[in-house]
């Protein structure tokens, strides 16, 4: 059974519908002893950092997280991965779940490109760095859907694989059990659902 | 790096597909579920549907196409047509849509993108713009292309932009069914206004088309319907052609 975080942020039907399509359990729920009695949990995640933050502090969740994130695989999805992190710089300055090393940072300064734009909205090529039973049924270069205008930032130690957007954005992201993804996998055609595949086989 | 995207588009009318020649001589082509299929195992980017019913009944048919579609297709899905009020965005969002597109709701309640902005993101928030020449300015037209609101199209979508929209897909009126090309002078003129992803519609005949149109300075994706839906050009053909020539696609 995997468990979707309920905590108001985000729109989950197409998270829902890659699940059922691929044929696993899954529930969106907010209570903590079904997240406790899940195999997996996965943190979804639409809108502003802060926001979010303080959405899923108010829930009580953020203990529960914690601590089942050391017994099993947790997957962070877009802004649900940037919250990962340790810090943000979206809107001021926030604390993040701080599982992943590093800091969530705006795009627009940082691009080689000024042409390109922010958001970044489209698909990209995935960059494997490291290889992981994450992506056990995806090639090199396969591409998926980012929508997004923060990007992780100083987290190379953590840091799976990438997309070139005149910059190596972050695209992957693993420490111990917990995996983010900057791109939406459910919003990534075949190559996606392989990658929430791996992720219910890990 | 970032692929330019190749989107079709389906116009649905009482669970129909169709598509007319310069908005007029509407004729039925197949149906949605179906075609939704064939464009995602064809390679496209995107999927734009518009709801060209007026009817309630055919609006409760439209929600649950787009459930069928977003249950089993898992690329981005775009909804435009009849939203109106933040109640219309959530109605279609909760159907599994990723992007709404606001074209005459927002003409006439401007506030609406900055609220629908506010509450979903920007990145919900697609500026669709029906723009045509008249006396030698480019003009937004309402209610499908049949009616000029007087404003010109520029300073409407920089202020859309300014205001909370993520994306703009531009219906050249002048080009649209026309087969000839896109409106480049056009497309050309408001990306150097606004800098979020332009969506480029209107005009698209043959391949060398969107080679052209990419090969200017701005332009993410281009749209099309009738081509692909009468087979003239399939996706994949078109895509393999593009990245031939030097367009990043997703193949």
């Amino acid at each position: 059974m995997i468990a979707m975080v309920d905590y108001g942020v985000g729109n989950l039907f197409s998270l829902k519908s890659s699940l059922a399509h691929l044929g696993l359990e899954a529930v969106v729920t907010a209570d903590p002893a079904r997240l406790r009695a899940a195999d997996r949990i996965i943190l979804p995640g639409v809108g502003a950092f802060g926001d979010a933050m303080e959405k899923l502090t108010a829930t009580g969740l953020v203990p529960v997280i914690k601590e089942e994130a050391r017994k099993k695989p947790l997957l962070g999805i877009c802004l649900g991965m940037q919250l990962l992190f340790e810090k943000s710089y979206e809107y001021g300055e926030h604390q993040g779940l701080g599982f992943v090393q590093g800091e969530v940072c705006p795009l627009e300064p940082d691009l080689k490109d000024p042409a390109l734009k922010v958001p970044q909205i489209g698909w990209n090529a995935l960059h494997i760095l490291r290889d992981d039973p994450l992506f056990q049924y995806i090639q090199e270069g396969e591409y998926v859907y980012y929508v997004h205008s923060y990007y992780g930032r100083h987290c190379t130690a953590s840091t799976l694989a990438v997309s070139d957007y005149s910059i190596p954005v972050t695209g992957v992201v693993r420490a111990g059990k917990v995996y983010g993804t900057q791109f939406h996998p459910e919003k990534s055609g075949d190559t996606g659902l392989r990658i929430l595949k791996a992720f219910a086989e890990l | 790096m970032i692929t330019k995207r190749i989107i079709p588009c389906l116009d649905v009318r009482n669970g129909r597909v169709v598509k007319g020649t310069n908005f007029e001589g509407i004729k039925d082509v197949a149906d949605p579920v179906e075609m939704a299929r064939l464009y995602n195992a064809a390679g496209a980017d995107e999927l734009v549907f518009y709801d060209i019913t007026a009817s309630f009944e055919g609006r409760a048919l439209f929600t649950e196409i787009l459930t069928r579609v977003a249950s089993e297709i898992f690329i981005p899905l775009t909804v435009g047509g009849g939203i109106h009020t933040l109640e219309d965005f959530d109605r279609v969002l909760k159907c599994g849509a990723d992007k709404v597109s606001v074209n005459s709701g927002a003409l006439k309640n401007p506030n609406l993108i900055p609220a629908a902005a506010q509450r979903y993101g920007n990145q919900c928030v697609v500026l669709s713009a029906d723009v045509k020449r008249v006396d030698g300015q480019f003009r937004v037209f309402a209610k499908g292309g049949r009616e000029d609101t007087g404003r010109d199209a520029l300073d409407w979508i920089a202020w859309a932009v300014d205001h909370g929209a993520g994306e703009v897909c531009l219906n050249s009126i002048d080009t649209d069914g026309v087969r000839n090309g896109f409106d480049l002078e056009m497309l050309g003129a408001v990306a150097s206004r606004v800098s979020v992803p332009i969506i480029a519609s209107g005009g698209a005949g043959k391949k060398e088309d969107f080679l052209e149109l990419f090969g200017h300075k701005g332009i993410d994706a281009g749209l099309a319907a009738g081509i692909f839906h009468q087979k003239l050009l399939t996706i994949r053909e078109l895509k393999e052609y593009l990245n031939k020539n030097g367009v990043e696609m997703r193949l």
